[in-house]
């Protein structure tokens, strides 16, 4: 049973104004095949954590620690961070210019697995899981979220996390921009990874909406860099009528 | 359309000369661009119109070369100063021309009627090569059929020597040529290229030279009526190399495709000096130039050119100019430039951008496990790529991918993350 577990991180960020800290002591625990939604205002540090998770160098943990299965996830390097079974939905895919997707995709899963995918398996696979995803084949030949739409770009990033087959995978906003449609695509994509192979699921989202469509064994508010009430779904449920003004006055009225 | 198109939403107001951009921001770039310009409405005043430089075909004519000149400055003229005003051996050098049905290669005297059909040398290097070639090599390529010529010159030998190169493509006529320049060289050269009514041509010219080589070329064009001309330049080896295609779209419906791809190792200079003439109207023109810098002393020039003359109505043009920086001690230098004599054009811009590695791309493919060196080699290969596929001739393509794969292989693993670091490198 594959475990990743966040205790009391502390992350901060090279700013202009110089250091600022963002996350003040985040604790999760996430176990293989769970789901937990991450939900809060913009700003309070939710890209922030996956970042870090991920390893991003822009972000500095200043405190805290990392682990899967119990193995120290802030000593790897990024692309460590990835063979060791993390993946990183990001809100804001990257454009690759003059890198194909196919040639990204196979330079992936080969750099996943220690070996190069059988080629006659690899191609249906990528074939199979584009259509379940509603990608047109030329976005094999395109290049890398180059010209993609939002949406498009968040169906790539789904369609990596079908083919890399990670045990734990981050999020982030994948649901922000969609519409309906795309997101019941990108939501159904999410659920075949999760019942497939156990994925471990830490959804980031700032709206409930995309929880119709994937349901959360848990719910973390996290506000101003913290996680500030946790509890199952019905919290999410609390949420989409009250919104987060609870939270936030709290907040302040704490300060 | 009447007045000048918007390219950009972001663009600002034309000056007579586009300022040079030189080196980058920590983890970014340093961009440069242009568009929409009109030359009524900004009150655009050129210093001294491209087209008007001084020509001639005498060396004698041009005062010594002291580096301060506008088409010296840059260039390491202490490196190349036997070439520039010293004795040249202009005899026939040997060459591997592969027999071409619809392509004759031959060998002609200098009073040969197509000698100075298109050039007029500009520099001083150009007119001393042009007083000492004793015969001019001569490609012409006729019929309607397409027709492909790899000339591999790779005799030059270490002396210092003059050649001239004209290469004609009759009306209506269809070939790729690529100049397959390698070995040991320290040469001068001017190539003339005409491209008849309604011809397609294709000129690369590759400079794979040994590491200690000079060469100093001026490739001359006059594209005709309708006719479609793409002009590559590809330079990988060489101490010196500099190639300066001025190509002029002279007739109505000229179209010129002026690409170029450039990996400069520790302490070699690559430069190009690019002058795109809009003669005619209804003349279409892209410049498209990139290159990598790597290593101690590497380094880049790229000057763009573009003139739109006063006939040249209803024009489109856009040069652009883009480097990428994989370690200290480069210095890459960017200079577009362009002028317009005629309100009434199509659209014109040029953009100019020398910058690191995107840490943002290589943070996107680490975070898919692909390691830090295979993430370089897949964005550096992917940044030239755009220019490679455009050659449009699949051997040269796929001989190029693996150059650049190899020049990479020295380079990986060097620059460790950019990120927060001073970008040093190509500052003046
Ligand atoms: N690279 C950065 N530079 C400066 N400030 C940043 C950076 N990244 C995040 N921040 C700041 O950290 C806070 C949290 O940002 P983020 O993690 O993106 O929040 P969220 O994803 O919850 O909207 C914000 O105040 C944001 O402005
Ligand atoms: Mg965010």
């Amino acid at each position: 049973m594959s475990t990743l577990t966040i205790a009391d991180l502390q992350v901060s960020v090279a700013t202009d104004q110089g250091q600022k800290q963002i996350l003040r002591g985040v604790d999760l625990t996430i176990k293989e095949g769970e789901i937990h939604a991450i939900m809060g205002p913009n700003g309070s540090g939710k890209s922030t954590l996956a970042y870090a998770i991920a390893g991003h160098p822009k972000y500095t943990v200043d405190g805290g620690s990392i682990t899967l299965d119990g193995e120290d996830v802030l000593a790897m390097s990024v692309d460590e961070r990835a063979r060791a079974g993390l993946f990183l939905a990001m809100q804001y895919p990257v454009e690759i210019p003059g890198v194909t997707n196919t040639n990204f995709l196979r330079t992936a899963k080969t750099a996943i697995d220690g070996e190069a995918p059988s080629i006659r398996t690899w191609v249906k696979d990528v074939r199979e899981s584009m259509g379940k995803l509603r990608m047109d084949s030329t976005f094999a030949e395109r290049n890398v979220n180059e010209g993609f739409s939002g949406g498009e770009k968040k169906r790539n990033e789904i369609l990596q996390l079908e083919l890399l087959k990670p045990k734990f995978a981050v999020l982030d906003e994948t649901d922000s921009g969609l519409d309906v449609d795309a997101l019941k695509i990108v939501s159904e994509g999410v659920n075949r990874a999760h019942q497939a192979t156990g994925l471990g699921i830490l959804l980031i989202t700032h709206y409930t909406r995309i929880l119709r469509y994937i349901s959360p064994d848990f719910v973390h508010v996290f506000v101003a860099g913290r996680v500030a009430e946790e509890g199952g779904a019905e919290l999410a449920e609390r949420l989409e009528e009250e919104g987060y003004d609870r939270f936030l006055t709290g907040e302040t009225a704490a300060v | 359309m009447e007045a000048a198109t918007a390219l950009t939403p972001d663009q600002h107001a034309a000056t007579a000369s586009g300022a040079p951009t030189t080196g980058g921001l920590p983890g970014g770039s340093k961009a440069h661009s242009d568009g929409g310009w009109d030359a009524r409405e900004k009150g655009f005043i050129p210093v001294q119109t491209r087209d008007a430089r001084f020509r001639s075909y005498a060396a004698a004519e041009f005062p010594a070369v002291t580096g301060h000149e506008v088409n010296w400055k840059l260039t390491p003229v202490g490196r190349i100063g036997d070439l520039i005003d010293g004795e040249l051996s202009g005899a026939p050098y040997e060459l591997d021309a592969p027999t071409t049905t619809g392509i004759d290669v031959s060998w002609v005297d200098r009073s040969d009627a197509r000698v100075g059909v298109v050039g007029t040398p500009e520099d001083k290097a150009a007119a001393n090569a042009w007083g000492s070639f004793d015969k001019a090599l001569v490609i012409t390529v006729s019929g309607e059929d397409e027709q492909e010529l790899v000339l591999g010159r790779s005799a030059f030998g270490a002396a210092p020597r003059a050649a001239h190169t004209i290469i004609e493509a009759k009306p209506f006529s269809n070939a790729v040529i690529v100049l397959d320049n390698s070995g040991a060289a320290s040469l001068v050269e001017n190539v003339e290229i005409v491209i008849g009514d309604s011809a397609r041509l294709t000129v690369v010219t590759v400079q794979d030279f040994d590491d200690d080589a000079r060469y100093v070329a001026t490739h001359f064009g006059r594209v005709g009526r309708d006719a479609r001309f793409k002009h590559v330049v590809v330079s990988l080896g060489g101490s010196v190399v500099r190639v300066n295609p001025a190509i002029t779209l002279a007739e109505p419906g000229a179209d010129g495709e002026l690409l170029g791809v450039y990996f400069s190792d520790a302490g070699q200079h690559l430069e190009q000096q690019v002058f795109l003439f809009h003669e005619a109207a209804n003349t279409k023109g892209r410049v498209n130039y990139k290159g990598a810098l790597q290593g101690e002393g590497a380094r880049t020039v790229w000057i763009g050119d573009v003139l739109i003359g006063a006939n040249a109505s209803a024009t489109d043009s856009y040069e652009q100019n883009r480097n990428l920086v994989l370690t200290d001690g480069t210095r890459a230098d960017s200079i577009p430039n362009l002028e317009i004599e005629t309100g009434d054009i199509l659209g014109a811009g040029h953009a100019s951008a020398t910058g690191r590695f995107d840490d943002e791309q290589l943070f996107y493919l680490r975070s898919r496990g692909i390691s830090e060196s295979e993430a370089r080699r897949l964005v550096v290969r992917g940044f030239l790529a755009e220019i490679v596929q455009k050659i449009g001739f699949a051997p040269l393509e796929e001989r190029l991918n693996s150059a650049i794969e190899a020049e990479l292989a020295a380079s990986v693993g060097i620059a460790g993350s950019t990120l927060g670091r001073q970008v040093d490198g190509a500052q003046r």
